[in-house]
């Protein structure tokens, strides 16, 4: 495993990686805990029930990719939704039906283990009524081969909040863990405010982080924003994912927030999901993007943002 | 007699102007009304350093209006009239989005402020 570690950070260094980043790169341990490493993958707003010229293929998008996941080699320990898995929808019998059909396809993944998590369009008009009853509860942990995983719902309050209890529920479960723990934060919603004037915020995002502040390995894995962003906020990484529906505009690039158009030209451009590495034993994560089809995307300009 | 008449002229005067300063003082009042998914007037033109105040109305359900460039944020309900005031410190284009989740097409929920000289 040191020398795939070595390779990584070769072709980091190189800029020839492809769509792959690190994670957590200040951590300075031990290679303790490798016999751990695990990977996962991380599928994002999906939209069930979307039908739209952004995507001619809506009904077909989240198969391929499910396809391609199937495909995989090396099948991940498990999969995970970060929210938006249906389109919103003021039918509550419609949304129903689309979280019952959603459930239908993503139940064809190979992997054993798939979790679910809410956005505001799977949430936001029913405080989570539906999404509870097809997928469980809104915000969990579970302990994955040395990594704490929290679930954070910061969309069932229509005010994209996390809200009071859910920050004493956090502050009581971080707790119990050693300020080493590697901890990884599922959400739905970016927890700092990456670009308020699209929503693209929690607004009380800060006072989770505060309570994660202390704990020296932290990355969040998120969506919402239907594209690949990189951040850091003081030790703690965030990084969201592609859509699998349509792409939207990088933070602040228009004038007003839009899909971005279907190039026929180029179908499912922006579009994909992503597997994630972890090294439990050194706190970090390795992330590797895909298109659709399973293929590896080549950002060179993205790695350079990240590593400059 | 001639004096009342002056004393009650000079009173008339007095009344007015204490008016004209009333006048001066109330900012304007800018009105507006949110219904999904839209704010009407979806642009607002308002000159720098002028005091207005924002008189927000919902129509149907609860909304947020966020205007992060001058760090106003409120919830908009129903039934009820939320007053912000705010006087523009600086110039340009920004952008307000109701900031609570309210269906298919919360999205597009979005409006411009534009400040001028």
């Amino acid at each position: 495993m040191k020398l795939e570690t070595d390779r990584r950070e070769f072709l980091k260094l190189a800029g020839l990686g492809g769509g792959v980043v690190f994670a957590s790169t200040l951590w300075g341990g031990t290679l303790d805990g490798a016999e751990n490493e695990f990977h996962f993958v991380q599928l994002s707003d999906t939209h069930w029930g979307f039908e739209g010229p952004p995507n001619p293929d809506a009904r077909g998008t989240l198969p391929k990719a499910i396809e391609a996941v199937n495909a995989l080699s090396r099948q991940p320990d498990f999969v995970v939704f970060t929210g938006d898995l249906t389109h919103t929808t003021d039918d509550a019998g419609k949304r129903n039906d689309r979280m019952k059909e959603f459930r239908d396809v993503a139940g064809k993944l190979r992997a054993k283990t798939v979790r679910f998590l809410p956005g505001e369009h799977d949430a936001g008009l029913d405080k989570g009524d539906a999404f509870q009853a097809h997928f469980g509860a809104t915000h969990y942990t579970f302990d994955h081969k040395g990594v704490h995983f929290i679930v954070l719902d910061n969309v069932s309050d229509p005010g994209s909040i996390v809200g009071e209890a859910q920050l004493k529920w956090l502050e009581a479960d971080l707790a119990k863990r050693k300020k080493d723990a590697p901890i990884a934060v599922l959400t739905h919603r970016p927890l700092f405010d990456l670009y308020p004037e699209w929503d693209w915020a929690t607004k009380d995002g800060a006072a989770a982080l505060a309570l994660l502040e202390p704990f020296k390995h932290v990355t969040v894995f998120y969506g919402h924003i239907h594209q690949e962003n990189h951040h850091t906020t003081g030790h703690i990484e965030h990084h969201s994912a592609a859509s699998l529906i349509f792409p939207l505009p990088a933070p602040g690039s228009v004038p007003k927030k839009a899909p971005v158009a279907w190039d026929a030209t180029h179908p499912y451009r922006g579009l994909g999901w992503r597997e994630i590495e972890a090294y439990p034993g050194k706190g970090s994560f390795e992330i590797e993007e895909k298109t659709v089809s399973g293929a590896e995307e080549v950002k060179k300009a993205s790695l350079a943002g990240i590593l400059g | 007699m001639r004096r009342r008449a002056v004393s009650a002229a000079f009173a008339v005067i007095l009344a007015a102007a204490a008016v004209l300063r009333a006048g001066a003082a109330e900012p304007r009042v800018v009105r507006i009304v949110a219904k999904r998914f839209t704010y009407t007037p979806s642009e607002i033109t308002l000159k720098k350093g002028e005091p207005v105040v924002l008189e927000l109305v919902s129509e149907d359900r609860v909304h947020g209006f966020k205007l992060p460039a001058f760090r106003i944020r409120t919830d908009v309900r129903p039934n009820e009239v939320t007053r912000v005031p705010l006087t523009p410190d600086k110039t340009g284009t920004f952008t307000f989005a109701c900031d609570v989740f309210c269906g298919d097409g919360h999205d597009d929920m979005t409006g411009t402020l534009i400040v001028t000289e």
